[in-house]
């Protein structure tokens, strides 16, 4: 593998972005696309070449690019890394946006902004790739904190929208305070490994294993563990863990296939990929690995609850989004890296399926994102029907399906786990199973079955135009087979010397794989399969059979009903406690610290004080002679009595 | 004949001073005025260019020397010379001046000659004060590049602009009082006035202890530090969009220099000993400043606000070595510190600059700094915003960005000498990010405000140019920074082995 193939793989979709972006007015709309479109369809094209290379051939590239600079015998450097684990992340990055591109030529028609949006979508391609790519930490930080920028542009791309603007700030935020925890987690890394380049540092992690630390008092810390904890404090920015979860919902703001490229598919993955990437350091901290765990779970649980409640077509996926990176970030803590990429991979194309349909309903409905106000859609937009049809069963784990696969490795993997916390996980991501069916098909009734409650504008919907219906078919394949890669993949060796396991940390090989006919045999008898059942029969009874149950259950249950309507309290609290708070120590500051102490006291006083002299000063000058003779013989009594003394 | 030969340092400090004297002869009306202000701009900075294709980044010798007596009877010299230190520096000061003539290009209707040559005797004094190896030299430059300043604020500033003047001006005395006070100390201790002189004299802690505190006192006034900082946005605000750009980019970086140049080499020990508290104040304008900033209504005050805290990183990564050297013994953390902060004072020097420029564009147009007069900027606007978002990132530290680059430096090395440092200091990622960006969301985001933002024009040709030169050298630093440190290595190595070496 050669450097150059690499780098025209990243610069191809940044030259579209930059030609889109700058020259748009120039070059025009059909220009805008078809530049942006031509590179990312090239990086994708490169990036199958190099997924054949590394898995079939076995290459392998790891080189640095230029360097970034020196400070005496430490180098930081560009460069890539490519193994398995970028490989496929590169293929599902380039995948899912080059189907995003194309979605967004009839999505984005009559936008202002539709050079604009192609420049960030490709710009959002080239900043991900140098995250999957990298082959240190420096250049991972790059990359994460680029598409940070991107997503901040992009739910910001309506910005008119006060609504938009205040979710891409808050976006901003809360990932900064993510990459807060993971600057300090990279600047330890530095410290204690002497190095940000991983394979350097990923050699010492053996010898560094059972370094103490002090940060606090005498206490001393697992070095491993403070490292961990510290870079999985970014992860759970990006990859929206409770409780930096908060702004995903909100980063529903910005155009549909955003959601769907960055907020679904492959940003907020990013967390999960770092995680498993870093695998070599977590594996020696079994209380960072606990921690990851028990955030997940709450994740996968919690953050499934709220999406039983939401109204917003696009919110009640983002929920879901949330609760599935739970069900990633579980894989990670209890050492199922494999599961999770796994995971991460089959959700990127069901999930990205999901939100671009969601699209294709809200074009459909002139921008109508209540679902209490669509029903009885299947009969005017088939193929939008169909495929979330094969969006949800995949969602839910149905049997055969890719999510059903990944998911289930999941949970075998959670199963076979002794670490603690596992025990309260393997509970909430078999809820989990229960409350995903049951929104997601709560969803799907009230979006396609029942009756039409939408208001047709005089014309009844009809089915989008082929540049959406096509992304969406093309992703509907994979929805339905990626998941038959799992063998490979997740209990085959295509992550050996990628990912490490400790030996007594291995759930996979201890959940064991005997085939494919027979992990779907064992998956029919398990209770999960059982439980997703469950979901879809509640569903389909509350909002199919007894559509006026839901209401009274609300009634009923008005107490729980309320506490997920406010999301748990967590933004208020937000608001309150840290923006306004902060806001406050601000004023506060401000006012009585800059302008009251310094200026008013320090500052201005001295003037006083000075005037003050100046006035005393005037008084003695009386122009009186006795005064002045006293003063003199005053003065000269001290002096003579200085020197005296002196 | 080669460049060396030249008296290049002369030349860069006296063209300009005499292109600015030419101005002043000339008469208002006078046609030629900005041809003459924007030619001599030009040829300084080719001339400083120039500086960089001859200078030697092997050696921490100081280059380019001139050296000839002045007044013989204190033994004062006119001693000229740079290292990796100051270069950087002197470009800067030559590229920001250039800036600001083009920025005052028609913007400036009042006596703009006066104006113009004000900046250009001004940049000819900083660039003294940057290559001076004379500590008269040095003072005398110090001192009288705050003229012009003064000059620039009291006539061309806003309405409240002679309590500004009077508080800059009272500040900047103060601590001068103290430079001269320690230069003529350290003159009856080596019998010379040659800096280099002062370098290698040895002095016990408690002289070293007194003289620390001068030079403390001196800097950290300009730099500002905390809690010798409320000069500075009363400064900026009354200035005009050329006063701010210099002072930003130019003054600020002078109490920086002064503290690698002076305190650290002079009194490297008093420096150890008390590096606490200059830890401390730096953490205080991080953290502090940072929450003041959110605080602020006014964009230049905001703008102001921003720049002390992130000058706190300088003046953090200059003295956290001694804790690096303590802690450590990888020989690239303390590396790091003083390159991070030599980058970020380069770094916000650019950034600043591009700030106050991009809110002089919006006050020509709308005579508002109140960043509640506007919102929905964006709409009338969209090249223009594009910039300032850029900026913003970059103000926030975005990596591939400059700003990232000196703050990274400077946390990496913080975590070496403790943690809490780090902890602090990187609290910056998510204060500066807010209020930078509330700033943006409440200027440029949203329907237009009213009637005022509805007739905005977007930038014209010049304001791109200026604003687009900026985003590149931002963008390129960001991105490769290592030919702007690989500029320093020699020097820095230097400097860390005059502070590992006690001078007791």
């Amino acid at each position: 593998m050669h450097s150059s193939l690499l780098l025209s793989i990243v610069l191809a979709p940044l030259f579209g972005s930059i030609l889109a972006g700058v020259f748009g007015k120039q070059i025009g709309r059909e220009w805008s696309h078809r530049v942006t479109i031509a590179g990312v369809a090239i990086a994708f094209l490169l990036s199958l070449w190099v997924l054949k290379l590394v898995v079939v051939d076995g290459a392998y590239f790891n080189a640095s690019i230029y360097r970034w600079l020196q400070a005496g015998p430490l180098t930081l450097e560009i460069g890539f890394l490519i193994d398995t684990l970028s490989a496929i992340m590169m293929v599902v990055v380039t995948f899912v946006s080059l189907m995003v591109h194309i979605y967004t030529i009839a999505y984005m028609q009559d936008d202002d902004g539709y050079c604009r949006f192609f420049s960030y979508l490709s710009l959002f391609t080239f900043s991900m790739l140098m995250l999957v790519m990298a082959n240190n930490f420096l250049q991972l930080f790059f990359g994460w904190e680029a598409v940070g920028l991107v997503s901040y542009l992009l739910i910001g791309f309506w910005f008119k929208k006060p609504t938009a603007i205040y979710a891409n700030m808050k976006a901003f935020l809360v990932n900064r305070v993510g990459d807060f925890g993971f600057l300090l987690g990279i600047a330890a890394v530095l410290m204690y490994f002497g190095s940000l380049d991983y394979q350097t540092v990923f050699n010492q992690a053996p010898m560094l294993a059972d370094q103490q630390i002090n940060i606090w008092g005498s206490s001393q810390w697992s070095l491993m563990t403070v490292v961990c904890i510290l870079l999985f404090i970014g992860a759970m920015g990006k990859s929206a863990q409770v409780p930096l979860h908060v702004w995903l919902p909100d980063s529903m703001e910005g155009p549909t296939p955003i959601s769907a490229l960055i907020h679904a598919a492959t940003m907020v993955t990013a967390g999960i990929f770092m995680v498993a990437r870093m695998s070599p350091l977590f594996e020696w901290s079994s209380t960072a690995l606990s921690f990851v765990l028990v955030v997940g779970a709450v994740t996968a649980l919690f953050m499934g609850l709220l999406g039983l409640v939401q109204n917003d077509i696009k919110r009640v996926i983002a929920y879901s989004t949330l609760s599935q990176l739970g069900y990633m970030t579980v894989a990670l803590g209890v050492s199922a890296y494999a599961a999770g990429i796994f995971h991460l991979f089959t959700h990127a194309f069901f999930k990205a399926l999901l939100f671009l349909a969601a699209g294709s309903v809200i074009v459909a409905l002139h921008h109508e994102q209540d679902i209490r106000k669509m029903g009885g859609l299947k009969q005017y937009l088939p193929i939008t029907y169909w495929t979330s049809l094969i969006g949800t069963l995949a969602l839910i784990g149905f049997p055969g399906l890719s999510g059903f696969f990944s998911k289930d490795a999941i949970i075998e993997a959670v199963h076979a786990s002794t670490i603690p916390g596992a025990g309260f996980a393997l509970w909430a991501v078999m809820i989990g199973v229960f409350v995903t069916a049951l929104y997601s098909f709560r969803l799907f009734f009230l979006v396609f079955h029942g009756k039409p409650r939408f208001d047709a504008h005089g014309h009844p919907p009809h089915e989008s135009p082929q540049s959406i219906t096509v992304p969406l078919i093309l992703l509907a394949i994979p929805s339905v087979l990626a998941g038959y890669l799992i063998g490979e993949i997740v209990y085959g060796d295509f992550f050996n010397g990628v990912i490490t396991v400790m030996p007594h940390n291995d759930v996979l090989a201890t959940a064991g794989y005997h085939g494919l006919l027979g992990f779907v045999l064992h998956g029919l008898t398990a209770l999960p399969v059982w439980l997703a059942l469950a979901g879809v029969l509640t569903s389909w009874w509350l909002y199919i059979k007894r559509p006026e149950l839901p209401a009274q259950i609300q009634q009923r249950f008005s107490g729980i009903h309320k506490v997920l309507e406010n999301k748990y309290g967590f933004d208020s609290f937000n608001d309150r406690v840290f923006a306004g708070g902060s806001r406050g120590l601000g004023r506060l500051l401000s006012n009585a610290g800059d302008r009251v102490m310094i200026d008013g006291v320090v500052v201005n006083g001295t003037a006083r004080l000075i005037n003050l002299i100046a006035r005393l000063g005037r008084h003695i000058q009386t122009g009186y002679l006795y005064h002045y003779a006293f003063a003199m013989i005053l003065g000269v009594w001290l002096l003579l009595t200085w020197f005296v003394k002196g | 004949m080669t460049l060396t030969d030249l008296p290049m340092l002369s030349l860069l400090i006296w063209l300009p001073i005499f292109g600015g004297l030419i101005l002043l002869m000339m008469p208002g009306e006078h046609r030629g005025i900005r041809t003459v202000g924007l030619l001599t701009a030009l040829l300084t900075f080719v001339l400083s260019l120039l500086l960089i294709a001859g200078f030697d980044s092997q050696t921490y010798e100081m280059q380019f020397v001139e050296r000839l007596s002045w007044v013989r009877a204190f033994n004062i010299e006119y001693y000229l010379g740079i290292d990796g230190f100051s270069m950087p520096l002197i470009v800067l000061t030559t590229f920001s001046t250039l800036l600001v003539v083009i920025a005052a290009w028609e913007v400036i209707k009042d006596r703009l000659h006066y104006y113009l040559a004000a900046f250009l005797i001004m940049e000819g004094m900083m660039i003294g004060v940057f290559s001076a190896l004379d500590a008269i030299l040095f003072y005398v430059f110090f001192e009288a590049m705050l003229i012009p300043l003064f000059l620039v604020i009291g006539i061309w500033g806003g309405p409240n602009r002679v309590y500004a003047t009077i508080k800059f001006f009272l500040y900047t005395f103060l601590g001068s009082v103290f430079l001269l006070l320690a230069l003529l100390y350290l003159q009856f201790q080596t019998g010379s006035f040659a800096i280099p002189d002062f370098h290698a004299v040895p002095l016990t802690l408690n002289q070293q202890i007194w003289l620390f505190l001068a030079f403390l006192i001196a800097f950290a006034v300009k730099i500002p530090m905390w809690p010798v900082h409320t000069w500075l946005p009363d400064a900026h605000v009354e200035a005009p969009t050329g006063g701010s750009i210099i002072l930003a980019a130019i003054t600020l970086k002078i109490g920086g220099y002064g503290l690698l140049r002076f305190a650290l080499p002079i009194t490297p020990d008093a420096s150890m000993t008390l590096d606490w508290l200059v830890i401390m104040l730096s953490l205080i304008a991080v953290v502090y400043i940072g929450f003041v900033a959110l605080a602020q209504t006014d964009m230049k005050k905001l703008i102001a606000y921003s720049s002390i805290a992130h000058m706190g990183f300088v003046t953090l990564g200059l003295f956290i070595v001694f804790r690096i050297f303590a802690n450590t013994n990888n020989g690239y953390g303390e590396v790091l510190a003083i390159e991070g902060a030599m980058v970020q004072m380069i770094s916000h020097g650019f950034i600043a600059a591009a700030m106050f420029l991009s809110v002089g564009v919006l006050y020509d147009r709308m005579h508002s700094r109140d960043i509640y007069a506007y919102g929905g900027v964006a709409n009338r606007m969209p090249v223009f915003t594009a910039f300032a978002v850029f900026f913003a990132m970059a103000n926030a530290g975005l990596p591939g960005t400059s700003g990232f680059v000196g703050e990274f430096m400077v946390i990496l090395a913080a975590f070496q000498a403790n943690f809490w440092y780090a902890f602090l200091a990187a609290t910056t990622l998510i204060i500066g990010a807010a209020y930078t960006l509330w700033m943006i969301k409440r200027v440029f985001f949203g329907e237009i405000a009213n009637e005022q933002v509805a007739a905005l024009q977007d930038v014209n040709r010049r304001e791109f140019l200026m604003l687009a030169t900026l985003a590149a050298i931002v963008l390129l630093i960001g991105v490769w920074p290592d030919p702007l440190l690989s500029v320093m290595h020699a020097s820095v190595e230097n400097l860390l082995t005059q502070l590992a070496q006690s001078k007791l």
